[in-house]
C-alpha cells in the first residue's frame, strides 16, 4: 500500500526519508520495545514511552488530556503539526498512539508504513541523539468517545449482537491454550474469548516486511469472517494495543464507519468474576 | 549511522516459532527476537559481533518460552 492509495494516513519510508526535517512533521518512534529508541532512531524523531507517557500510571485508563497535552507541547507539536508515527513489532504501539491521538482530536496524524523494521531493512540513517524541540502550545479535543469500547458495551454486544467482536490475538491465545503471547507474562485468570468474537489476528493485515497489506487483500481477510462495513465492530486483544492495530486498519484502510477499540480487552474480560468465556 | 549487516531467521526456541532479527549499528550489534506468529516481542540484546548478541537474546527468549503454559481447550 502506498501513500497515494492512503493520503493521508500512511506515509512510506522514502517519504520520511525526506520530509523529516520538515518544520511542520514531527516524527515520533513508539516501541513495544522501550530502549529500541536509544539503540537508533530516525534522525530528528522523539520517542515516546507507552508505559510511562501513553497512560494513567496512577489508575488503569489512557493518557489524561492533560499530560497528552504537555507530552506534545514538549515534541515540539502545536496542533497544526503533521504526526509521523512509526515503531517496532509493524507498529504496533505506533497505532496505540495513534488511537489516542485520535480520541483527543488531533487532526493530522500518520503512519510510517512498515515501521521501525521496514526503516532498518533499508538501512536508512539512524542516530542516537536526543533532538531538542521548541516548546509549543497545544490544546487536546475532548475525548472522542466514539472510538473507544468500554466493558458495558462489549456485554451488550454478546448479549445483543449490537457490534461484531473481533479477536485479534494469537489462534492460541483466542482458544485458551495459552493465557498471553508466548514469553511474556500471564496477565488473566482464564484463557479463551469473548463469546460471538470472530479469531482474525492482527498481524494478518500486514506483509512480511511489516507494511499493510492492500485494501483489497485487507476486504477480504476480513470479509471472509463476515467483518463487514454495515455492522459496528469492535476489536479487542489483551491489552488493547494489537486491536488499535486492527482497529487503524478497518478505520482508516478500509474505511469502515463503525469501529471501536476496546482497550480493557483479555485483561479485563478474562479476569470478570463470573463473565462468559468461550472455547476453543 | 546506517545499519548494516541485516539479518532475520525463524527459529524454534523451547517449541515455539521465533524471528531472530540482528543489524550491525557503528560498533555495536542488535538481536531482537520476537514470536513468529503473533509477532509479540520477546527479548534483545547487544553485543561486540552478531553472534554475542544472538546468543544472548537466544538464551534469555529460552528462557522466558520455557516458562509459557499451555492449558486444556475443552
Amino acid at each position: 500500500m502506498s501513500a497515494a492509495t492512503i493520503p493521508n494516513v500512511l506515509v512510506t519510508t522514502d517519504w520520511v526519508a525526506q520530509h523529516a526535517a520538515d518544520t511542520e512533521v514531527r516524527l515520533v518512534e513508539v516501541d513495544v520495545d522501550t530502549t529500541a529508541y536509544d539503540q537508533g532512531h530516525v534522525p530528528g524523531a522523539a520517542g515516546w514511552n507507552w508505559t510511562t507517557e501513553l497512560c494513567d500510571t496512577l489508575i488503569r485508563d489512557i493518557v489524561p488530556i492533560e499530560k497528552l497535552e504537555a507530552l506534545l507541547r514538549k515534541s515540539g507539536i502545536d496542533n497544526n503539526t503533521a504526526i509521523v508515527l512509526y515503531g517496532d513489532n509493524n507498529n504496533w504501539f505506533a497505532a496505540w498512539a495513534f488511537w489516542q491521538l485520535k480520541i483527543y482530536g488531533h487532526q493530522d496524524v500518520r503512519i510510517m508504513d512498515g515501521g521501525r523494521r521496514k526503516w532498518i531493512a533499508e538501512g536508512k540513517e539512524l542516530n542516537t541523539d536526543e533532538p531538542s524541540f521548541p516548546l509549543k502550545t497545544y490544546r487536546a479535543s475532548a475525548p472522542d468517545l466514539s472510538i473507544r469500547a468500554f466493558l458495558p458495551e462489549v456485554q451488550q454486544a454478546v448479549a445483543q449482537k449490537t457490534a461484531a467482536l473481533v479477536d485479534v490475538r494469537s489462534p492460541q491465545e483466542f482458544s485458551g491454550e495459552i493465557l498471553a503471547p508466548p514469553g511474556l507474562p500471564e496477565t488473566c485468570q482464564r484463557g479463551g474469548h469473548i463469546p460471538g468474537a470472530k479469531s482474525i489476528p492482527w498481524a494478518k493485515a500486514c506483509n512480511d516486511d511489516g507494511t499493510f497489506k492492500s485494501a483489497s487483500d485487507l476486504q477480504a481477510l476480513y470479509g471472509a469472517a463476515g467483518i463487514t462495513p454495515d455492522r459496528p465492530v469492535i476489536a479487542y486483544c489483551r491489552i488493547g494495543e494489537r486491536s488499535s492495530h486492527t482497529w487503524f486498519v478497518l478505520k482508516y484502510l478500509l474505511g469502515f464507519p463503525s469501529v471501536k477499540n476496546y482497550d480493557g480487552s483479555w485483561t479485563e474480560w478474562g479476569n470478570l468474576v463470573g463473565a462468559a468465556v468461550e472455547k476453543p | 549511522m546506517r545499519p548494516e549487516e541485516q539479518s532475520l531467521q525463524q527459529l524454534e526456541l523451547a517449541g515455539w516459532p521465533v524471528i531472530v532479527e540482528s543489524y550491525r549499528l557503528g560498533d555495536v550489534y542488535h538481536c531482537t527476537i520476537s514470536s513468529a506468529d503473533p509477532g509479540a516481542r520477546i527479548t534483545r540484546a547487544d553485543g561486540s559481533t552478531r553472534h554475542a548478541a544472538e546468543q544472548k537474546a537466544i538464551e534469555k527468549a529460552t528462557r522466558y518460552l520455557g516458562q509459557t503454559r499451555r492449558f486444556s481447550t475443552m
